[in-house]
Order: structure tokens, then C-alpha cells, then sequence
């Protein structure tokens, strides 16, 4: 194995490329959103107001937070500390279960009132409504099933940290996981105003 | 070792910068858009939102260090996006 010279260059090119598709995808989720929203501007407004901003809030600073952990990782494994990038990748994996959690809450209290897709209460009200919460599923869903990808890959990071298969000259697979994982951060930075504070 | 260029690793004390920046604006969007301002407060909160996108984008994903060919396709990236919302919304808007 030690024979094989990396290429961190172009592992970090296609990582990078890859990210770009993701932005496209979640771009054309955020399209449908704002046309839909210069449709039913009212419904929007009385469904954004049904969502919890004080969920919302958290749920943004537990990401950014473990952005911050997951971008000190890098520099820890950089510099040969391998005891403290576990401790920050630990930290990063904490925070997505902090946020898968929240979101756990905000969905159990959404269903609990009857607002979950094809649910009779959405059937039964205007379509705006029920397009609002379709959206909302969606996006956020999509993000959730983002976010424990990123916990999986940050997990297999820490077992390749232990085991010293990623190390301070040899961590390109450490950077790009952590690329994905600001990838999540940045997307909730996007769904965050424009479902919880615009409308 | 074989050629190795200066590799830049971010200190801990200025990510720790970047993430405080990104609270502040965090907090400064759930403030402006708890004021009314009508349609304004879209565009101060997408504003905002670019902005904190730039700071993760430039520091946590060390874009500002990578060789120009990163920061071109990123434009790259980022034009399409755009061409395919302004498209969309000229038909959405002027149909």
C-alpha cells in the first residue's frame, strides 16, 4: 500500500465536482419552493408561521458548531494530533445525532397536529397549505438523509484515524468527508431563512 | 518526499473567528426578518445567507487556498444555478 502515491489534488477535483451536483440538486428543490411560493404567498405565510423558529435556531447553531469541529479535524490530523482529531470528529458525529434529535421533535409535534403528506387535515385544507408541507418534508428530509450519511462517513473517518490509515501526510479522505459535511451545513443555511424567518 | 507544495492549514484561532462571524450573522438574520419589512427582509435574509455560504465556503472548506481551477468551476457551478432560478422565474413572473 505505501508504494501508492496519492493524488490529493485530483481526489479533492472530484470531490469538489461531486458537491457541485449536489448544489444543482438541492438548487432545483429551493426553485420549486420560490415558485411555488410567488403562487400561494398566503398559505406559505400560515404554514411558515406553524413551524418552530426556537427548533429551527438550535438546529443552525448545532451545525455550524459541528462544521467548526469537523474543520479543526483537518487541521489536527495536519498537524499530527490524532487523539484530538477523534475528539473533533466525535464532536461533529455528536452534533448531527444533536440535530437528527431536534428534528425528530419537530417532525413527532408536526405529525402529532395532523401535518404529515397526504395526511386527511392537508387533503382537507387549501392546496398552498398542502404544497407548503410537501416542500417542507421534502427539503428537510432530503437534508436529514444528508446528514446521516455524513454521520456514517464521519464514523468510518474516526475507525481510519484510529487505525492510522489516515494520517498527518495521508488525510485527503479526511478532507474530502469533511467537504460533504459543510456541503450539509451549507444547504441548512439556505432552509433555514426560507422556511423558518422569511414568511 | 516528493514535491509537496506549502500545504495551508487553517489555525484553530481563526476557524474559531469564522465560526463566532457565522453566530453573529445567524442572529442577525432572526432579527431583521423579525422586523417588518415586507419583501426587503427576502433579500437582506438571502443576503445574509450568501454571506455565511462565502465564510464556510472560504475558511471551513479552505476554498480561498486551492488552486484558481477550484474557484473557477465553483463559478462555473454557481452561474448555472443562477441561470436555471433567472430562467425559471422569467417564465414564472412573465408568462
Amino acid at each position: 500500500m505505501s508504494h501508492l502515491e496519492k493524488d490529493s489534488f485530483g481526489a479533492k477535483l472530484g470531490m469538489w465536482l461531486f458537491l457541485f451536483t449536489e448544489m444543482l440538486l438541492f438548487g432545483g428543490v429551493f426553485i420549486l419552493y420560490s415558485v411555488y411560493l410567488t403562487r400561494y404567498p398566503k398559505e406559505f405565510g400560515l404554514g411558515g408561521h406553524q413551524l418552530d423558529l426556537v427548533y429551527g435556531a438550535t438546529n443552525t447553531v448545532v451545525l455550524l458548531t459541528s462544521s467548526l469541529f469537523a474543520a479543526m479535524s483537518v487541521t489536527a490530523i495536519k498537524t499530527g494530533a490524532k487523539k484530538l482529531t477523534l475528539g473533533l470528529l466525535s464532536g461533529t458525529i455528536g452534533c448531527a445525532l444533536i440535530f437528527l434529535g431536534i428534528k425528530y421533535l419537530e417532525w413527532s409535534a408536526k405529525f402529532h397536529h395532523g401535518i404529515y403528506p397526504n395526511s386527511p387535515k392537508l387533503i382537507a385544507g387549501p392546496p398552498g397549505e398542502s404544497i407548503f408541507f410537501s416542500l417542507y418534508y421534502l427539503t428537510t428530509g432530503l437534508h436529514g438523509i444528508h446528514v446521516i450519511v455524513g454521520a456514517v462517513l464521519m464514523s468510518w473517518t474516526a475507525v481510519m484515524v484510529q487505525k492510522e490509515r489516515l494520517n498527518a501526510s495521508d488525510n485527503v479522505t479526511l478532507e474530502n468527508v469533511t467537504l460533504y459535511w459543510h456541503l450539509v451545513d451549507l444547504v441548512w443555511i439556505f432552509i433555514f431563512p426560507l422556511y423558518y424567518l422569511i414568511l | 518526499m516528493t514535491e509537496e507544495h506549502a500545504e495551508h492549514i487553517l489555525s484553530y484561532g481563526k476557524l474559531t473567528t469564522v465560526w463566532v462571524a457565522l453566530l453573529v450573522l445567524t442572529a442577525a438574520t432572526i432579527m431583521v426578518t423579525r422586523v417588518e419589512l415586507g419583501v426587503w427582509k427576502v433579500w437582506a435574509a438571502l443576503a445574509i445567507a450568501s454571506v455565511k455560504s462565502g465564510l464556510v465556503i472560504a475558511f471551513f472548506m479552505h476554498m480561498k487556498y486551492e488552486p484558481r481551477l477550484f474557484r473557477i468551476i465553483l463559478f462555473v457551478a454557481l452561474f448555472t444555478l443562477a441561470g436555471f432560478i433567472g430562467g425559471t422565474f422569467f417564465d414564472v413572473l412573465y408568462r
